[in-house]
């Protein structure tokens, strides 16, 4: 067992001298998957962005329903309190003329003139109840219930039920264009990770051309294919927890670069602010992502490289 | 020790390198074999290393059928064999005590072993003080002990020396002779190839003679001889 760790240690050893002495050939390998690893981490805290931007929408859906000027206080209570009891609904609740008016006033505070027209006139907005549904997908409920004609009644005619069509059709873009992101970085990342792979193999290649000599001395020695291979695959997991550092390191910069230089919390879909929380919050879940998936693609290229390219058969 | 029976090694259809060589050689023997240059030496001992497969025939080496020889049991076999290669085969990059140790760290031996044994080994070769020089700077003589102090390190059973006096002078190739000798007292079976005649007549070992890949003859306390 002593025996193993020391060899596993030598190789490990010899890896890192490898790695140091390569670092002209082995930075073109490095870069690419610096590239790879960036786009991967990207996409995952874009993806995860876009679900919480649309969760974030989708919470502020909401139906509106404007009652006549007529509806009395006990039959506003009774609709309230049915609508409480129908299985989509997640909470209601009733605005009055006064706090519609007073709500009013403080969206548009700024605008005296406005201020001033609604103030010379009765108050012209209606009172209304406000239904927020659990899944904005499913409100045909809600609305089939709103349809009967005893609450019909209750409804002022002219502004009618809003049920915030316009907002869905908006939701219904952002998450296409979610799914489009999604699938466009899915791709990039397998293309990326194709390239990469094949620039270590390369790489690992060349490193194994320029060492030949160096290789058949060690097999003519007694060294198992094992102990020669052994350093490769170490050199090349070096690149993949390098690169993961940098590209991890890459992605701070770039909210927080970005955050600053912008200032402003989103880039066209993208919520920076909630990106670079999340980063943060999961960084070190990330980090050690990246490095998994940099030490995976770095083994794997050179394992399939030496298996190709270190043959210690006796020539026939 | 090693036994080849009736061996041939065919190169690309063509090239007859060995034909139906039959050789025995008991423990603590100290075999020369002689003949001239493409005479089949060197493919002899590239079969005994496994480097090359024979065409046809058996090799048994230390109780070991190369026939019955997996792929994983190479490197076994060869940590058995300590190997002299004509062109030396050291590690540019690595000083003299690292090229030694080499032999030992591949095998897995613990540091304080290398710490203790390399320095006794360059002393039997008499580089002690050359610990820290790179082979590059070394004179013919001095890496070609080099060599053998890597190929004697692991104290192999059966050590292979390919005409370890090539490119020396007499006073040179005699130094390194000896050290073999005094590996071969040792209880080592040594195999050395070398077309150096007044080195064989000195030695008055047993000597087979290779020409065009036929053992021509195998006589005991010889002398040179084509």
């Amino acid at each position: 067992m002593k025996n193993n760790s020391l060899t596993l240690w030598r190789i490990i050893r010899t890896g890192a001298i490898n790695f140091s002495r390569n670092l002209s050939l082995v930075a073109a390998a490095m870069a690419v998957m610096v590239v790879t690893l960036t786009i991967i981490l990207f996409s995952v805290i874009a993806s995860v962005t876009f679900d919480n931007t649309i969760r974030q929408i989708s919470n502020k859906i909401d139906i509106s329903v404007y009652l006549g000027d007529s509806v009395t206080t006990q039959q506003v209570n009774g609709l309230v309190g049915r609508l409480r009891l129908l299985p989509n609904v997640k909470s209601v609740s009733y605005i009055s003329q006064d706090q519609a008016l007073a709500e009013y006033k403080a969206e548009n505070a700024s605008n005296k003139t406005l201020l001033t027209a609604i103030s010379e006139t009765n108050n012209p907005l209606p009172a209304s109840i406000q239904i927020q549904p659990i899944d904005i997908n499913k409100i045909q409920g809600i609305k089939n219930f709103l349809d009967k004609p005893q609450y019909l009644a209750l409804q002022d005619p002219q502004a009618g039920t809003s049920y915030s069509g316009d907002r869905k059709a908006a939701i219904d873009q952002i998450a296409h264009a979610t799914n489009i992101i999604r699938e466009a970085g899915i791709i990039a990342v397998v293309v990326f990770a194709m390239i990469s792979v094949l620039i270590i193999f390369n790489t690992i290649r060349m490193a194994i051309f320029n060492r030949r000599d160096e290789i058949g001395i060690m097999s003519l020695l007694g060294a198992s294919p094992a102990y020669i291979r052994g350093p490769f695959v170490v050199e090349s997991m070096i690149y993949g927890i390098i690169s993961a550092l940098v590209s991890v390191l890459i992605i701070d910069v770039l909210f927080a670069g970005s955050a600053s230089a912008l200032k402003a919390s989103s880039l066209g879909l993208l919520d920076i602010g909630y990106a670079d929380s999340f980063f943060k919050s999961h960084f070190w879940l990330l980090l050690v992502l990246e490095l998994m998936v940099g030490i995976l693609i770095g083994t794997a290229s050179s394992v399939i490289a030496t298996k190709r390219y270190l043959k210690i058969k006796p020539t026939k | 020790m090693i036994l080849l029976d009736r061996v041939t090694k065919i190169y690309n259809r063509r090239l007859t390198a060995l034909d139906r060589v039959t050789l025995h050689i008991e423990p603590k023997e100290f075999v020369i074999v002689v003949g001239q240059s493409g005479a089949g030496k060197t493919t002899l001992l590239r079969l005994l290393t496994r480097e090359e497969k024979q065409t046809s025939g058996k090799i048994i080496v230390g109780g070991i059928d190369y026939d019955k020889l997996k792929e994983n049991d190479i490197p076994l076999l060869r940590r058995k064999i300590g190997v002299v290669f004509q062109d030396f085969k050291l590690l540019p990059n690595k000083n003299v005590f690292e090229n030694v140790a080499f032999a030992l760290e591949i095998v897995g031996v613990s540091n304080r072993e290398i710490q203790n044994t390399v320095p006794k080994v360059l002393d039997i070769v008499n580089l002690k003080g050359k610990e820290k020089s790179l082979p590059l700077t070394l004179s013919g003589g001095e890496r070609q002990r080099v060599a053998i102090a890597r190929a004697i390190v692991r104290q192999p059973k059966i050590l292979i020396a390919d005409e370890p006096t090539g490119n020396l002078d007499l006073k040179h190739a005699w130094d390194i002779i000896k050290v073999l000798e005094k590996i071969n007292r040792f209880g080592t079976t040594v195999l050395l190839t070398t077309h150096n005649q007044e080195i064989v007549n000195k030695l008055k070992r047993r000597v087979v003679t290779i020409e065009n890949g036929k053992i021509t003859s195998d006589r005991k306390n010889a002398e040179y001889k084509l």
